[in-house]
């Protein structure tokens, strides 16, 4: 796809004001309104927010892969699964619960799985990367599902919120508005993070893996350890979506281990422009919004995926660079 | 000669053509013509964008500025396989058999068209049969099986099935063995004769200047020199550098 | 020699047996599916994520014809032409404005489009699955089972309408057309083949293909809207083990696959006898990317 980073190419129309001042007064100006959004927003949708911020961490772990590897996964439910059944898993097992136990022990669920799609993801190009991926998540979706003396099967499992904890220092229980300041926190830290490393020499030889993998590997870098160390990335990203979704609504469930999350994180990323780290939050926001709106609009059986597809293929035809790439253009115009 | 066939109504008539590939400038502004019934030889150096010429004749690279006539038609931005049927045949650079069609396949492939009678078929395939004998012996094999220059003689009998009005012929020879070379050349001479209009493409200097009645010389991705074959003198020093002989 | 002859005693023959007329019976059905995807591959280098979604909505239009017409074998045509149409359509509509861009929005859009039909079919036709009766209700003794024509019926029919296939390939003009365009697009439009319409020929074909299984598989599998997805991986991991692009290798490893899951079925539950596939799978892919029955081209 056409995505190549946009803040660096497209120049702005206000010349005396650099690049990264913008990005920063932006930045700024977002975190603001989200960081209000839990005092001025009613529980519910301020819930939803916090919710939506987690879905945009899984799509911008993802988009590593899509936008900047070009190398589309179908398997992001299993990275996502295995963090929160890690979570689970540490919460559950270990009194009192333990947030930082939990992250420690989703991450590294996260991490064995993404290890597995990673030693495969270095020999697979396209397609059979893609199929190898949903392939992947499927094999661990039935091991979940069927395995129901560790996981619960179907029922899942329920476990206790953890404390905010620093240890001598602080150990207060969360409430919505803290959940949601913490999320707020992971997520804008992944973002900055994730933007450094796209923007490093690292993340350089990686668009240029997307642009021309042949041509990349003649010149000497080993595009194998690269591929490897982005599968790698990208799952560890995923995994900690999982393991904030655990915390915040306190079970872990097959459901998301299935290829409908995996599915719901790729539109994210068309949605909202691949290979723009922050396009894949605006899309998740956009995807649960208007998902949220029609059924309170149409009902709850309301069938929101016919809309949302029929838009997700319209963007692949006729927006390639997603909503935000389309608003970046027209703003510079 | 060359008089005749620029005053006459032109068969092909590229005007001022640019074309990209991605960001590279490949053709700055080519214009050339071909008179019915002639053969134009297209000579430069390596990476001149001589087949990106032939490409944009055929529809296969769309020029972003300049236009492409045909039959006094404008066929800019139409698609090959409307050119083809309108009477452009094409013999790429390496070929392009279809490896796995038997040779009969591959001949089918321009054969299949609407308004080709069971005869005129028969008519077109016993045509090139007595052009190329070996052709007919392996009928039944699979285009990849056949020699270098088999598949040469296999691409221009392929093009040779649309009927067309003007073969555009890149590198023929390339790679031949050159009894293959004298063979590659009676067959120009021949489909000459028949009044089939060819745009050649050659590393070969004198055997394009032997086949073509005018030449244009290319350098950088654009018409540097142009006059009739007979007139080139290759010991030029000037001609010399643009052909790199 | 004890230990062999109770290992030995141990396998049920009989149980066995009945699982590889099953597996031939299923791969059968999966050939045909997978070969309308292999078709689509070779030529668009693209893997149609929606090929589950054509064979699950090629069913619901077998149950709807056969509730319409009463004879089942006018609703198998009507079905695979309806689907096969519908599918030129879908083709134009998203896939043709795509043709030249990065494959990746290849299979983003067919992505899209399983996603759009699966929504339709469940809230078209509600959760629930349908059934239609078998047409041929004779059954043989099979052991202890009374084991219904109907499936052999069934692999014979899969079994002819891949030779048609193979034919139509072999000999038809737009046959010729296809697996040139396969070979070498461009040099098949230079030949005067309209490629486009090739491309959405192809894919009516596949379409077609995977409505006609649909139906053939209804009467004793049951119709729901999620089975598509169980489908088409079955589908990729056959055209993959088989070689992409290649027909016959397809047909081969449907059969296998499908053996492989009746048999590991005997000892699995069927949820996890799935796996069993996706690790022939990924052995393939490690070992023979180019798939087990490969010719090179």
């Amino acid at each position: 796809m056409t995505a190549t980073p946009i803040d660096k190419t497209m120049p702005l129309a206000n010349a005396r004001l650099s690049h990264t001042t913008v990005f920063w007064i932006g930045f700024c100006a977002v975190m603001a309104l989200l960081i209000a959004a839990p005092l001025l927003l009613p529980q519910f949708w301020s819930g939803f927010l916090t919710e939506c911020l987690i879905w945009g961490l899984l799509a911008m772990s993802s988009d590593l892969l899509i936008g900047y590897t070009g190398m589309v996964s179908f398997g992001h439910s299993a990275f996502f699964g295995l963090g929160m059944y890690g979570a689970a898993g540490a919460l559950i097992l270990v009194s009192p619960p333990n947030l930082w136990l939990a992250i420690v022990f989703g991450l590294a669920g996260a991490a064995g799985a993404a290890l597995c799609v990673a030693y495969f993801s270095t020999r697979l190009r396209d397609i059979y990367f893609a199929i190898t991926t949903l392939i992947f998540a499927q094999i661990f979706y039935v091991i979940i599902f069927t395995w129901t003396a560790v996981t619960g099967g179907e029922n899942g499992l329920i476990f206790d919120r953890p404390h905010f904890t620093i240890p001598f220092l602080v150990n207060v229980s969360f409430n919505s508005k803290t959940m949601h300041w913490f999320v707020l926190a992971v997520v804008a830290g992944s973002y900055l993070f994730l933007r450094r490393v796209t923007r490093s020499p690292f993340g350089m030889v990686l668009q240029s893996i997307r642009e021309n993998e042949a041509r990349t590997r003649a010149i000497g870098y080993p595009v194998e350890r690269y591929k490897i160390v982005s599968v790698m990335l990208s799952g560890l990203f995923a995994g900690l979506a999982g393991v904030l979704y655990a915390v915040q609504k306190e079970f872990a469930a097959p459901d998301f281990v299935y290829f409908i999350t995996s599915g719901d994180t790729v539109i994210y990323n068309v949605i909202g422009g691949i290979g723009t780290l922050a396009g894949p939050i605006v899309g998740a926001g956009f995807f649960q919004l208007l998902r949220q709106l029609m059924s309170e609009w149409f009902g709850d059986q309301f069938p929101y995926l016919i809309p949302l597809g029929i838009i997700f293929i319209a963007i692949i035809i006729f927006l390639p660079q997603g909503l935000l790439g389309f608003a970046r253009r027209w703003l510079n115009r | 000669m060359s008089d005749t066939a620029q005053s006459a109504e032109p068969l092909v008539r590229v005007d001022d053509v640019h074309t990209y590939y991605g960001k590279s400038h490949i053709l700055h502004g080519v214009s050339l013509q071909v008179a019915p019934g002639e053969v134009v030889g297209l000579l430069g150096r390596n990476g001149v964008g001589k087949s990106t010429t032939l490409k944009t004749i055929m529809g296969l690279v769309q020029p972003t500025q300049g236009s492409v006539r045909f039959g006094g038609n404008a066929i800019t931005g139409l698609p090959p396989h409307k050119l083809a049927r309108m009477g452009i045949g094409y013999v790429p650079e390496d070929r392009r058999i279809f490896r796995l069609l038997t040779v009969m396949e591959n001949l089918r492939t321009g054969l299949d068209r609407n308004g080709v009678t069971e005869e005129r078929r028969k008519t077109l395939l016993d045509k090139v049969f007595a052009y190329f004998p070996v052709l007919a012996e392996r009928r039944g094999q699979a285009g990849g099986t056949l020699s270098g220059g088999e598949q040469q003689m296999l691409a221009i009998a392929r093009a040779m099935m649309l009927e067309p009005r003007i073969i555009l012929l890149d590198e023929p020879t390339e790679g031949l063995m050159p009894r293959m070379v004298s063979q590659i050349q009676r067959i120009i001479e021949a489909l000459n004769n028949e009044g089939m209009s060819i745009l050649l493409v050659e590393q070969n200097v004198p055997l394009t200047l032997a086949a073509s009645q005018r030449v244009y010389i290319m350098e950088k991705g654009s018409v540097r020199h142009h006059c009739a074959a007979s007139e080139i003198d290759v010991n030029d020093a000037v001609i010399k550098q643009y052909l790199g002989v | 020699m004890g230990a062999i002859s109770q290992f030995l005693h141990a396998i049920p023959v009989d149980l066995l047996i009945i699982q590889t007329v099953n597996g031939i019976v299923t791969g059968m059905i999966l050939a045909l599916v997978a070969s309308g995807l292999t078709l689509i591959f070779g030529i668009m280098d693209v893997v149609n994520f929606a090929h589950g979604e054509l064979f699950m909505l090629g069913a619901y239009m077998g149950v709807i014809a056969f509730a319409a017409t009463g004879n089942f074998w006018l609703a198998l045509v009507l079905a695979a032409l309806i689907i096969g149409l519908f599918g030129a359509a879908l083709q134009i509509v998203t896939l043709r404005p795509l043709i030249g861009r990065d494959p990746l929005n290849t299979i983003l859009a067919t992505f899209g489009i399983s996603l759009v039909l699966q929504n339709y079919a469940l809230w078209q036709f509600g959760p629930v699955a349908r059934k239609i009766s078998e047409p041929i209700s004779a059954e043989f003794t099979l052991f202890y089972l009374q084991y219904p024509w109907y499936r052999i019926v069934i692999a014979l029919l899969s079994a002819a309408i891949i030779g048609c296939l193979w034919l139509f390939l072999k000999f038809n003009k737009f046959g010729v057309w296809i697996r040139a365009t396969t070979q070498d697009r461009v040099m098949a439009q230079a030949m005067g083949i309209p490629v486009p319409l090739v491309y959405t020929g192809v894919f009516a074909l596949g379409a077609a293909m995977a409505a006609a299984s649909g139906v053939l598989f209804a009467p004793f599998g049951g119709v729901d809207y999620s089975m598509g997805l169980q489908w088409v991986l079955e589908a990729f991991i056959v055209v993959v083990v088989g070689g992409m692009g290649n027909l016959g290798g397809s047909i081969v490893a449907a059969i296998f696959i499908s053996l492989l899951e009746a048999y590991a079925a005997v000892w699995l539950d069927p949820s996890q006898a799935v796996i069993a596939s996706f690790v022939v799978l990924i052995l393939t892919l490690l070992f023979r990317p180019t798939g087990l029955f490969a010719t090179p081209k």
